[in-house]
């Protein structure tokens, strides 16, 4: 069947089997290898890609299901050579070790960012919670806690010309 | 030094992008990780990432059975299947000598089960196909016929004189006895000390079978060149040196024609140390379908079928006399699965367990392992741990805590007691251990103070009288890692020691070349720094080179923590041999004698007149030009190092826990950690810090959620994540770290290893709190309950009814 879709701005269209999953579509169709697959069961987050704005797993959604829709994956946060604040706040704050959750990770957190009323005051439970869905092995989320934070700040201060 | 960019100034990894250098510090110091840079791009190179042309894919079709004989397999239909390209079972592997692998632990192991299927989920058939969909489909059209056979689960069980025969393969196998009972330490000594204690406490403790469970997981691409017979393997391990060695004996391929190349790993944590059948199988089907074969695993195949940890069974005593701790002794009965792989130095069956006497000056110690088979996963791997050192940490911190109850003195206070003290190192443990170096009450006054001991115990006394359960635990750990010395340790016959390749080009700028292999840890950026620190050549002009074995010296690799340890022992070991040969080329530059030069970081200068010098770059481009160079002396700059660490490195720590428990649900919430670890020098303290958080979480995992359990039948009822839970952010405190630093005195860089260490300290540590807890609410009726504490373990203890997890 014949799936599109518009992926960090680009239109996709495949002829993929019906049960090819959304993961295997940008990794295989798309040729994007930043998503990563890590469970099938939607319990580690590793797959997690931005559907509309909303984070999703992509290994247990259709690529089907996303016909029509706007997927961001991690190639889709740096724009015009700059980083963008979340990806410059896990370096700084070491928030990443092996990388192989880092991109679900990262997007969880730009959603995360965008749809807080006041990302400056968010608690550190609302970070906790919006990040429970994905599994890292390596960073025991110390440090995801404060690189997400780190962004929210940055753009906040970029917000008001403090930079 | 570089310190972290405060929010909304310029960041300097941008200006990085602009071509600006980056603060670094010229040696050890906070810097952020030069290997950020494409992982937080999306641009890692994972085993997934390889494309090769003309790939094809590969899948195992697995046992559905525990024990079970093969009767027939018929493969016809699945041959039949337009996509499929090749299917290879036992008989054809037979053909190609492959059919039996060998074990890290000398015993043989069925790439593809042919007479008996003996653990669920065991290989038994292997498809090659056009693309991964359609070999997952092959995969229902292959029809075995199973006889179904009883399994053994239990190890206690194993023995039995009606217990089934799993070893049936192995010639003279008359039951399920793994490997012959191991001892170390002094049984009569050790009996004559219990005979004159005061105390004596007696508990079963038992290390349950877990599962380290990297988020990316196991696979290989074999790429075999019929024409050439190069072997060209991807394939995120954690030795690849030592995999291409075994590849090399088990194939019967020239070695020089196997190239390993590990690209970017996601996690190991012990999982991607073995040789598994599926590598095997990739690779023979490689040469079967005469492609490279893509085969990578599910998570149900990675966490039912690749190497698990600790299951350990432990009786154990341990005793006191005139309030300190004198005797320890324990019986261990090892459940090694089907096929034993326990990972671990040779000489060493069960690892480094021996270990058991941990922190504290004893008269006495006795331990013996037995191991046995039995109708589960093979693996016995060391899951962030130096080869069972966890167990046996696990083992005496819950020991020490149980005897202090029993004696009822406070749990610290019978540590301090009893700690080795410093004016006692280098220490002769009872069992045999040469620890090196520590100062332990310092290290645990630190951690009581940033915990506020004294009130937590108050706090402690005030929620019980409301009800509330609160449970304080402790934990201190000596580790010894960084195996090993050449005299003492080998695996397989290969000496533990790891060689390093420095180049120093004409500018300047240099690449070293290690055989430890990162999965994550920051090789790229703490290894340049090293060579930073030893050279004054700054970090960002140092290229880490690894993870291909055609391009980087032999070394066995990173697990056991051994990375600083002997690794970093090499790498500062060939930064000096550059620095002297730096000296002598300097001495000619200058036109004095070597003896007349010293050394500042990044300069040799003439004593006496600091002006007047010669800087390591301008040395590197002398020693490559047209200049005559000292005598008998090689152009060039540049050397090679192997390193045989003298001993082990002996980090250690001080852990306190303070958990809520719900009296209604048995939920255990860990409220506070505290971690003080000494780890000697440290290089970089960001990705130490970052090592220990991500340990605690592991050992989080394994003391409140973690299990792999199996059916009478043999089925592991573990197979995914619903099944097998996990520390998400939520069930993780903010980790409260504190350091003391107790330099390694035999290590170049007085380094000590430190990945593994709070893995180790954190699940007696957070069992202690979740018993303490129970203790103080049922009035001292409850002193013993085995990890994982969940809530309906956890609920059942408090009732008064703890049971072995199963």
């Amino acid at each position: 069947m014949l799936v599109s879709m518009s992926i960090n701005g680009q239109t996709h269209s495949h002829d993929v089997e019906p049960r090819m999953l959304l993961v295997h579509y940008i990794r295989e169709m798309a040729e994007l290898h930043g998503t990563h697959w890590g469970c099938d069961t939607s319990n580690c987050g590793i797959c997690v890609v931005l559907m509309d704005g909303d984070p999703i797993k992509s290994c247990t959604t259709l690529a089907a299901m996303a016909e029509g829709h706007e997927i961001t994956t991690v190639e889709g946060l740096e724009k015009n050579g700059v980083l963008d604040p979340i990806q410059q706040g896990f370096h700084e704050m070491h928030a990443l070790q092996c990388g192989f959750c880092t991109p679900g990770m990262m997007v969880t957190g730009r959603a995360l960012i965008d749809q807080h009323p006041n990302p400056t005051q968010m608690t550190d439970y609302e970070i906790r919670e919006a990040i429970s869905g994905g599994l890292c092995r390596c960073t025991g989320y110390v440090n995801i806690v404060k690189a997400i934070r780190w962004a929210a700040a940055y753009e906040a201060a970029a917000a008001t010309g403090g930079n | 030094m570089a310190t972290e960019t405060a929010p909304g100034k310029m960041a300097t990894w941008l200006e990085d992008a602009k071509g600006e250098v980056q603060d670094a510090p010229i040696g050890y110091g906070r810097m952020k990780r030069k290997e950020d840079a494409r992982f937080i791009r999306g641009k890692g190179n994972y085993l997934d990432d390889v494309r090769l042309p003309g790939m094809v894919h590969g899948a195992i079709l697995r046992s559905p059975y525990g024990h079970a004989r093969i009767l027939s397999i018929d493969t016809s239909k699945a041959l039949a299947h337009p996509k499929v390209a090749a299917v290879v079972i036992a008989k054809d592997l037979e053909t190609l000598g492959l059919a039996w692998m060998p074990t890290i632990s000398y015993d043989t192991q069925a790439v593809l089960a042919g007479d008996k299927v003996r653990f669920h989920m065991q290989e038994v058939a292997f498809v090659v196909a056009l693309d991964a969909y359609s070999a997952q489909d092959a995969l229902a059209l292959i029809e075995v016929e199973y006889e179904v056979l009883p399994a053994i689960v239990n190890a206690r069980k194993a023995m039995d004189a009606d217990a089934p025969l799993i070893r049936d393969d192995k010639v003279g196998q008359t039951n399920n006895l793994a490997s012959p009972t191991w001892e170390a330490g002094d049984k009569a000594a050790t009996d004559r000390v219990f005979a004159e204690a005061d105390t004596i406490v007696t508990r079963d403790i038992i290390d349950p079978r877990v599962h380290p469970s990297p988020m990316e997981t196991c696979g290989m691409v074999a790429d075999m060149n019929p024409e050439t017979g190069q072997l060209n393997i991807y394939n995120g391990n954690q030795a690849p040196h030592a995999h291409r060695t075994v590849y090399a004996q088990v194939a019967g391929l020239p070695e020089h024609r196997i190239r390993i190349l590990c690209n970017d790993i996601g996690g190991g944590f012990g999982n991607k140390v073995p040789v598994y059948p599926g590598y095997v199988c990739a690779i023979a089907g490689s040469i079967v379908a005469g492609a490279p074969v893509k085969w990578i695993e599910d998570r149900s195949e990675n966490l039912v079928s690749t190497g698990f940890a600790r299951d350990y069974i432990m009786q154990s005593q341990m005793c006191a006399k005139g309030g300190k701790i004198t005797g320890l002794r324990v019986d261990v009965l090892a459940d090694h699965g089907a096929f034993d792989s326990t990972a671990q130095p040779t000489k060493f069956p069960a690892g480094f367990f021996h270990i058991v006497t941990g922190s504290y000056d004893l008269d006495a110690a006795h331990c013996t392992v037995t191991a046995v088979y039995t109708n589960k996963a093979p693996g016995g791997v060391a899951y962030r741990c130096s080869f069972r050192i966890t167990e046996a940490v696990y083992l005496v911190e819950r020991m020490v805590e149980a005897l202090a109850w029993e004696m009822n003195v406070d749990p610290i206070e019978l540590r301090m007691r009893s700690f080795i003290r410093p004016e006692q190192f280098p220490y002769e443990t009872a069992t045999g251990w040469t620890y090196d170096s520590g100062d332990y009450h310092k290290t645990m006054k630190v951690a009581m103070e940033i915990a506020g001991y004294d009130q937590l115990r108050q706090e402690q006394q005030e929620k019980a009288a409301k009800g509330e359960i609160m449970g304080i635990g402790i934990a201190f750990f000596t580790e010894g890692v960084g195996a090993g010395p050449r005299k003492h340790m080998d695996i397989l016959g290969l000496a533990m020691n790891d060689g390093a390749d420095l180049r120093v080009h004409p500018s300047g700028k240099a690449v070293v070349s290690i055989s430890a292999q990162t999965q994550g840890q920051g090789h790229e950026t703490t290894f340049a720094q090293i060579v930073a620190e030893e050279l004054g050549i700054s970090p960002n002009d140092i290229t880490v080179r690894h993870g291909d074995t055609d391009k980087t010296p032999y070394g066995l690799g990173t697990y056991g923590s051994r990375s600083t340890p002997v690794s970093g022992g090499a790498v500062a070991v060939v930064s000096r041999k550059v620095r002297d040969k730096a000296r002598l080329i300097a001495a000619r530059m200058l036109e004095t004698r070597p003896e007349d030069l010293a050394w500042e970081k990044g300069r040799w200068y003439v004593r006496g007149d600091q002006s007047k010098g010669a800087a390591i770059e301008d040395i590197a481009e002398y020693s490559y030009s047209g200049s005559p160079m000292p005598e008998g002396l090689e152009g060039g700059l540049d050397a090679q190092a192997v390193y045989d660490p003298p001993n082990l490195t002996y980090p250690y720590g001080a852990y306190i826990a303070v958990v809520d428990i719900d009296p209604g649900t048995g939920h255990v919430h860990c409220r506070r950690f505290i971690a003080v670890d000494d780890c000697g020098v440290r290089i970089n303290p960001m990705v130490v810090d970052g090592q220990i958080h991500g340990g605690l979480t592991e050992g989080v995992g394994q003391a409140l959620m973690e299990l792999i359990s199996f059916d009478e039948q043999g089925n592991c009822v573990n197979a995914s994540f619903m099944d097998y839970l996990l520390p998400t952010a939520l069930e993780c405190p903010e980790f409260e770290l504190g350091e003391t630093v107790t330099p390694c005195p035999h290590h170049p860089i007085g380094a000590k290893g430190v990945g593994e260490s709070p893995c180790v300290g954190s699940p007696p540590c957070i069992t202690n709190a979740v018993i303490d807890g129970l203790r103080v609410h049922t009035q001292g009726r409850v002193r013993h309950m085995d990890m994982p504490c969940n809530p309906a373990r956890t609920w059942a203890a408090m009732q008064g009814n703890a049971a072995p997890p199963q």
